[in-house]
Order: C-alpha cells, then sequence, then structure tokens
C-alpha cells in the first residue's frame, strides 16, 4: 500500500521538477517547486522521519516559497533589446 | 465599546470550543496520555529513557548526546545572520521595501489573526520538543514564516528589530551558561545536570525543553532578523 503511494507521489515530483524547470512564468516554478516540497512531506511522513517533515513543511515549502515570491514581486520587469 | 464587546465574543467563543473539546471522548485528558505508546515505537528505547528521558531518540541524539553539535549549528546560523547584517542592514536610514498593490483592510487584519495561531502553533512545537517530533529549529523557522506574512500582507508593517536581537544574544549566551553549568555540576559541557522526571511529563527530560526553548528564541528571532534585513533598504535620501 505505502509502496504504491510513494511510487506515485515520486512520479509526480518528478513531473513537477519538469514543469519547474520549463514553465516561462517564474512564479508557476516557484509555485511548482513548493508542491516538490508538500509532497516531499508525505513522503517523509510515510517513511516516519516527523522531524524531518516538519523541517521541510516549514522552510522547504513556508519560508523558501515565501521569499522567492517576494523577492519575484519586488524585482523590476525590463524588456532586453 | 467596540473593544469590549469583541472581548466578550473572543472570551464567549473560548469557553464554547473548550467546553465542546472537554467532553469529546475522543479527547484524552491533558497529561493522561501515554506518549511512549504514540511516538513510534522503534525509536523508543530503554538506555535513552534512563539518561536523556525525551519521548523520542531523535532528541536524544539531537540535545541530549549531541548537544555539542547543535551548539556549532546555531553557530552557523548566527554567523549568516551577521553576514547578511553586515552586506545589507548596515546603513542607518532604513525604510521598508514597498509592495506593488495597496493590501485593503481584510487582509491586514486577516493577516494579524492567522499570525497568532501560527505563534501558538511554533509555541506548542518547541515547548514540547523533547516529547513529540519538531523542536527548537522548526518552530523558530514557524516564528519566522509568520513575521513574514505580516512582512507582506501589511505594507506598513514593520518589526521591532532591536528587541530581537537582544532576545537572540540572550538566548545564545544562557545555552552557553547551561553548557557550562553542565560542566560544573556534573563531568562535561552540556552534560545534564537536572533530574529526568517520568517520560511525557511536559517537564521531564532535565535539561532538553529548556535548551530547546532557548534556540526556539534565538533561531525565531535571528530568521526575523534576517528576513527584516532582506525586506528593507537604504533610504535614497
Amino acid at each position: 500500500m505505502f509502496d504504491i503511494i510513494s511510487i506515485v507521489i515520486g512520479v509526480i515530483i518528478l513531473v513537477l521538477a519538469f514543469l519547474a524547470l520549463n514553465s516561462k512564468s517564474l512564479i508557476k516554478a516557484v509555485l511548482f517547486l513548493s508542491g516538490i516540497s508538500m509532497l516531499a512531506v508525505v513522503l517523509f511522513v510515510i517513511m516516519r522521519a516527523p522531524d524531518v517533515a516538519i523541517t521541510e513543511a516549514v522552510i522547504g515549502s513556508g519560508l523558501v516559497t515565501a521569499l522567492f515570491v517576494f523577492t519575484l514581486l519586488s524585482v523590476k520587469k525590463e524588456e532586453v533589446k | 465599546m467596540k473593544n469590549l464587546l469583541g472581548l466578550l465574543i473572543s472570551v464567549a467563543l473560548g469557553i464554547l470550543i473548550v467546553l465542546a473539546l472537554d467532553v469529546s471522548e475522543s479527547f484524552p485528558d491533558f497529561g493522561s496520555v501515554e506518549v511512549s505508546e504514540r511516538v513510534a515505537e522503534e525509536y523508543f528505547d530503554e538506555d535513552n529513557v534512563n539518561e536523556v528521558g525525551s519521548g523520542n531518540i531523535v532528541t536524544a541524539v539531537v540535545v541530549g548526546y549531541r548537544g555539542f553539535d547543535t551548539l556549532g549549528e546555531v553557530t552557523v546560523l548566527f554567523i549568516s545572520a551577521l553576514g547578511v547584517a553586515l552586506i545589507i542592514g548596515s546603513s542607518k536610514n532604513q525604510k521598508r521595501l514597498d509592495l506593488k498593490f495597496k493590501p485593503n483592510f481584510m487582509l491586514k487584519t486577516g493577516s494579524r489573526i492567522v499570525f497568532g495561531i501560527i505563534l501558538i502553533t511554533s509555541l506548542y512545537i518547541i515547548t514540547h520538543g523533547h516529547l513529540t517530533p519538531g523542536g527548537g529549529f522548526p518552530g523558530g523557522a514557524m516564528i519566522a514564516s509568520g513575521m513574514l506574512l505580516l512582512y507582506l500582507a501589511d505594507d506598513e508593517f514593520r518589526s521591532n528589530i532591536k528587541g530581537f536581537k537582544i532576545l537572540e544574544g540572550l538566548a545564545g549566551s544562557l545555552f552557553v551558561v547551561i553548557g557550562l553549568l553542565g560542566l560544573l555540576l556534573a563531568t562535561y559541557f552540556l552534560q545534564n545536570f537536572l533530574p529526568t522526571g517520568a517520560v511525557g511529563d511536559l517537564l521531564s527530560a532535565g535539561i532538553v525543553p529548556i535548551i530547546y526553548i532557548l534556540i526556539g528564541l534565538k533561531v525565531g528571532s535571528e530568521i526575523s532578523g534576517v528576513i527584516d534585513n532582506f525586506l528593507t533598504e537604504e533610504e535614497s535620501a
């Protein structure tokens, strides 16, 4: 049961990583990265590492995503000639 | 009058929630839960319980046996925060970064409410670090993410950065002082010199909860300081 869930989550993580690399808009890439962290939290819980799961949830999908989003909000867009 | 009404409503709601949870069968009484049955049994071993007294072996390793490593980790974080402050936070007149949008009243008030919930959760994680997964580092990072939420949702918010600096220095020095007390009262640095108590009590495991609270305060104030440095800029006079 848990094996199947782990494989499915692993495949979704790979797909999300591919999407994050290939997406044109930066903010979407950041959100895909946050999704990877969220799924990694589920994997850590399945592997019975709740300490790592809590840290990953707080730092990986919380702090880092928020900082990236704030940075993208404050960066000015300029046309490249 | 408005404030009084708000206070009354929140007190009444609080009493209602407490009463509702109190009669619920699925909610055990405080302190009567056998933690050793809930925490993964494989991680629960007798030597650790006798020596350190924490509910799981991860905490026993991180704070009990390898407390000196944890001091090193906290120092690494301190040095990185110091570097950020030296590079981008050293000028005198700072102003916070402008948001591209104007936050409305609902966003500001709602973020305050969510910040309270985040703060309570992080305090729970920090103070129960020796019983449940989590501890000082994740709890501190959670406090900092709450501060980041306030910064993002309110365009005039600015935290009291000087208080954070004092708190951080105080917590860090108290960590070292507790280590030195272990050297003085027992035999080596950061050794447990308090009674370990019964596993599962809030006040058990000797110095582990004290150290976790100090680490939580230090990490929280440090990362909040870094966030403040990131989100402020020099005023172009």
